[in-house]
This record gives structure tokens, C-alpha cells and sequence, in this order.
């Protein structure tokens, strides 16, 4: 599975917390762009966690501001799987 | 330059927006404390339904006579950590009596509740071990895990099989770590312990009970959530808090672990501050005598409890969970809604607390209501019918 892939993914799993119904991109910055608060994030991030089948620790989370920069580490979770 | 303080700009701008709508719920001051449940505020005499003054004592004269002795015999501080010139023998007491009343073989004191979280999640684990924690943890918790180095894992709330499959994925080494709430603070609902304490028997982990609004509250006993589900053998560590039913400030980490005290030599949050100051101690060692010599104040909170959550209900207003709590949150739609209620509520008289978004669990804005036993049914019936004429209209 590749960043390519899971960007879409990743993408449709962010509609509900897009209240703004904002286009999305890898280079999306979910937190700022989204205006997603820190319990929002944190909320999506399970929803990630659960579709991919995952663990995405919260330590993970801060430094994964980006569509592109989550999808990155999704693949390389599925990819080590 | 970049302004350090530029990047709150948005918060400065919500907050400003709540202002304007009135009064500032987040800043509202007590002129004049009166009781428990009464203060003067702008001079005006408010009803207090926010304060987590759970069993009403802040003005039982037992517990203010030993204050004013410990300031008389102690002097008004400590000036200094636990770990240097600042334990007194006091503190050592009201250690022995909080494991005497917890049926525990150790705890130990901290300066505040949100102290005792950040030592003891901080002191238990470390960098190679995992925490799971669940979503509607107060925020304490969420800091007391980061300062911890321990890799983070939020599980859904009060789920013990979404725990199951957390767990099932993770692949650590080091040690886990499984932290709970008794009561949660926003909706007033309680973790099902018994089905995570069941989980013990498929995973290997540690589990961590913060009891800081069920402490005194729940159980037979008023130990908290293991008290009331007859599973204390299943918790292997306890936080409390001394703000709320005790009525005083600090906090408490217990357990049984032969270890435990060596936990005072690794918690920087209990090495690197000044332990409670003497007037604290002696008012929370007095205060749990009463707890315990009064459970019928226990019994009280609860039948005040469950009038408010009936009287809300048969108001038509949604509460936060379906059972009776100390903690009673009415939901709002909006936080626009929300500030309106809470001043309308405030103008009639009565203070609860105005809970939003990111402070709540799934972005809920709230009218949180919390109960003492010190309150009277005409209290409560008042609180009742105020909610009636400004919310449920």
C-alpha cells in the first residue's frame, strides 16, 4: 500500500471533521487548515487507527500535521505489517 | 519578531465574543463565601451548583478548628519539597490515614490533585512503556502520560473491547499501563470496571483508578469505583484529589506494590515543589475523619443527586448519562446557546459551570451541574426551577 493510495483514504476519513468542507491535499495541515481542535485530531486519528487497522501512538500525532505526512506513516505501518 | 502571544489570537477572540454576550463564566469571583452552596457574587447572593464540593464540608467547624490549629502550631507554609525540609509529621499522617481508609498498604500525599495525576502517570511509566488512556480523560491525565515519555495509546471511551483490540495491536515490551476514571468529570459517568478489570486476564497490564470526583462518593465505603464494584483487588493504583469531597487542596497516589514509596525518589512533580502547606494537611486529616464518621452526608449527596438529574429529566433536558451522578451536564446545541443559558441561569441566580469544546468529550457544549450534600431540596428544587424558566423554554 502506498502514500498514493491512503492519501484518498485519508481524505474521505477526514469528511466528517471538515466543517468547512475545505479541499483537501497531501499538504492539507489537518490541525490549522481544518481548524480541527486538539481533542478533534485526536478523535480522527482513531478513526484512522481503525480503518488501516493500526496503532498510531498520540506521541505520533504531533509531528503528523499533514495529509501527506499521515499517510506516510500509515504506509510505513502497513508496509512493516 | 514573532509575537509569542500572537498565536492565542483566536482564543482571545472567542473568549472576547463570550464577554460581550455578559458576564465571564470562566472568571467568575466570589466576593463572600457564605456556605458550601451560597456565595455573594457583585452582590448579589448566588446558589452554587459547580463546585464539586461534593459532601458539603468546607464550613463544618471540626474541619476549620484543625486548620486554624495547624496554622497556629505549623506556622502558614512549609517552604520546601518532600523530599527536603518539607515533610511534617502531619503529612505522614494524613498518609497513613488515606491507606487506612483505601484498605492500601501505601500512599502518598501531593501538593495538589493535578500534581498527583502528572507524579504518579510520570513516576509509573517511562520512555519504554505504553499507557492507554481513555478518549474523555481529563486533561491532567493527558499531561500526566506526555510528561511520562511512555508511548500513548487513547482507546474509545469506557470501551473495554476497543481497549482489547488496542492492546491486541500493540507489540511493546516494556510494561502497560491501563488508566480509568471513576466518575468523569464533563458527563458524569462512570467506567465499567468490571469489564476491564476482566481484560486482566488477557493482557498483561497495570491498572490505574483516578478517583479524584468518586473518592468519598462511591461506594460502601466512599473509597471509590473499586468500592462500588466490589473490585479493589482488580486496581492496582488509586489517584484522588482533596479539592473536591475533602474539600481542601492536594492530592494522593496509593496502591499495594512493595515499590510503591520508592515512587517519591522518581515524580518530579512530588520532589520539585513545596509540599501542602500545614492548614491543607490538617483540614483534609480532619475532613476524612468526617467522611468517614458521617456516611450519611454520602447518602444525602446522593439523594440530592438523584432529585436534581429527575427534576432536569422530567424537564425534558438531555443529561449527560442515563444514571444518576453527582455530575450533571445538560447538553446544549451550541456553544453560542451555551453562553446565553449559562447567563441567564447566573442572572437568575445560580451558578453551575459552562463546560465547551476542546474541554469536552465529543465536542458537547454542557451546563455542568455538580451537587452537594449541603444543599436542601429547596435548593435543589430552585436549581430545578430556574432551569425550567431560562433553559427548558
Amino acid at each position: 500500500m502506498t502514500e498514493t493510495d491512503i492519501i484518498p483514504i485519508i481524505c474521505d476519513l477526514l469528511g466528517p471533521y471538515n466543517l468547512e468542507s475545505k479541499a483537501l491535499a497531501a499538504e492539507t495541515d489537518i490541525p490549522a487548515e481544518l481548524n480541527i481542535d486538539s481533542v478533534g485530531v485526536l478523535d480522527f486519528i482513531m478513526e484512522v487507527e481503525d480503518h488501516f487497522d493500526i496503532e498510531i501512538p498520540m506521541n505520533v500525532v504531533s509531528e503528523t500535521r499533514t495529509v501527506g505526512d499521515l499517510a506516510r506513516y500509515v504506509a510505513a505501518q502497513k508496509n512493516k505489517a | 519578531m514573532v509575537d509569542l502571544l500572537e498565536k492565542h489570537r483566536a482564543i482571545a477572540d472567542r473568549f472576547q465574543r463570550m464577554i460581550d454576550m455578559g458576564v465571564n463564566a470562566l472568571g467568575v469571583t466570589n466576593d463572600q463565601m457564605i456556605s458550601p452552596t451560597r456565595a455573594i457574587v457583585g452582590g448579589r447572593e448566588i446558589i452554587l451548583a459547580g463546585t464539586n464540593n461534593y459532601m458539603g464540608i468546607t464550613f463544618e467547624p471540626r474541619v476549620i478548628a484543625a486548620g486554624k490549629k495547624a496554622l497556629d502550631e505549623f506556622g502558614t507554609g512549609t517552604t520546601g519539597s518532600r523530599i527536603a525540609n518539607g515533610s511534617f509529621a502531619m503529612h505522614k499522617e494524613l498518609e497513613h490515614s488515606l491507606a487506612k481508609f483505601l484498605g492500601l498498604k501505601h500512599c502518598i500525599v501531593f501538593t495538589t490533585g493535578y500534581q498527583a495525576n502528572l507524579g504518579m502517570l510520570s513516576g509509573l511509566a517511562g520512555p519504554k512503556d505504553t499507557i492507554y488512556l481513555d478518549a474523555d480523560s481529563h486533561s491532567s491525565i493527558y499531561d500526566g502520560c506526555t510528561l511520562s515519555g511512555a508511548k500513548l495509546v487513547r482507546f474509545r471511551h469506557n470501551d473495554a473491547a476497543d481497549l482489547d483490540k488496542r492492546m491486541a495491536r500493540d507489540d511493546t515490551e516494556g510494561g502497560r499501563l491501563v488508566v480509568l476514571e471513576g466518575i468523569y468529570s464533563m458527563l458524569g459517568d462512570r467506567a465499567p470496571l468490571a469489564d476491564f478489570v476482566a481484560l486482566k486476564k488477557k493482557h498483561d497490564f497495570q491498572l490505574l483508578v483516578d478517583d479524584a470526583h468518586s473518592f468519598g462518593v462511591l461506594g460502601p465505603n466512599g473509597r471509590g469505583l473499586g468500592d462500588e464494584a466490589g473490585l479493589e483487588d482488580g486496581v492496582d493504583f488509586v489517584i484522588g484529589t482533596f479539592s473536591k469531597s475533602i474539600g481542601a487542596i492536594g492530592g494522593f497516589g496509593a496502591g499495594n506494590h512493595p515499590l510503591f514509596d520508592t515512587l517519591r525518589y522518581a515524580m518530579r512533580p512530588y520532589m520539585f515543589t513545596a509540599s501542602a502547606s500545614p492548614a491543607s494537611v490538617a483540614t483534609s486529616i480532619a475532613a476524612l475523619d468526617v467522611l468517614e464518621k458521617e456516611p450519611e452526608r454520602r447518602q444525602r449527596l446522593w439523594d440530592n443527586s438523584q432529585r436534581l438529574f429527575d427534576g432536569l429529566r422530567a424537564l425534558g433536558l438531555e443529561t449527560g448519562t442515563h444514571i444518576v451522578s453527582p455530575v450533571i451536564a445538560v447538553k446544549m446545541p451550541d456553544e453560542l446557546t451555551t453562553i446565553a443559558k449559562w447567563n441567564a441561569l447566573f442572572e437568575a441566580g445560580v451558578y453551575v459551570n459552562m463546560a465547551v469544546p476542546p474541554g469536552t468529550p465529543n465536542r458537547l457544549c454542557l451546563l455542568r451541574c455538580s451537587v452537594s450534600a449541603a444543599h436542601s431540596f429547596d435548593d435543589i428544587d430552585r436549581i430545578v426551577e430556574i432551569f425550567k424558566k431560562v433553559v427548558a423554554n
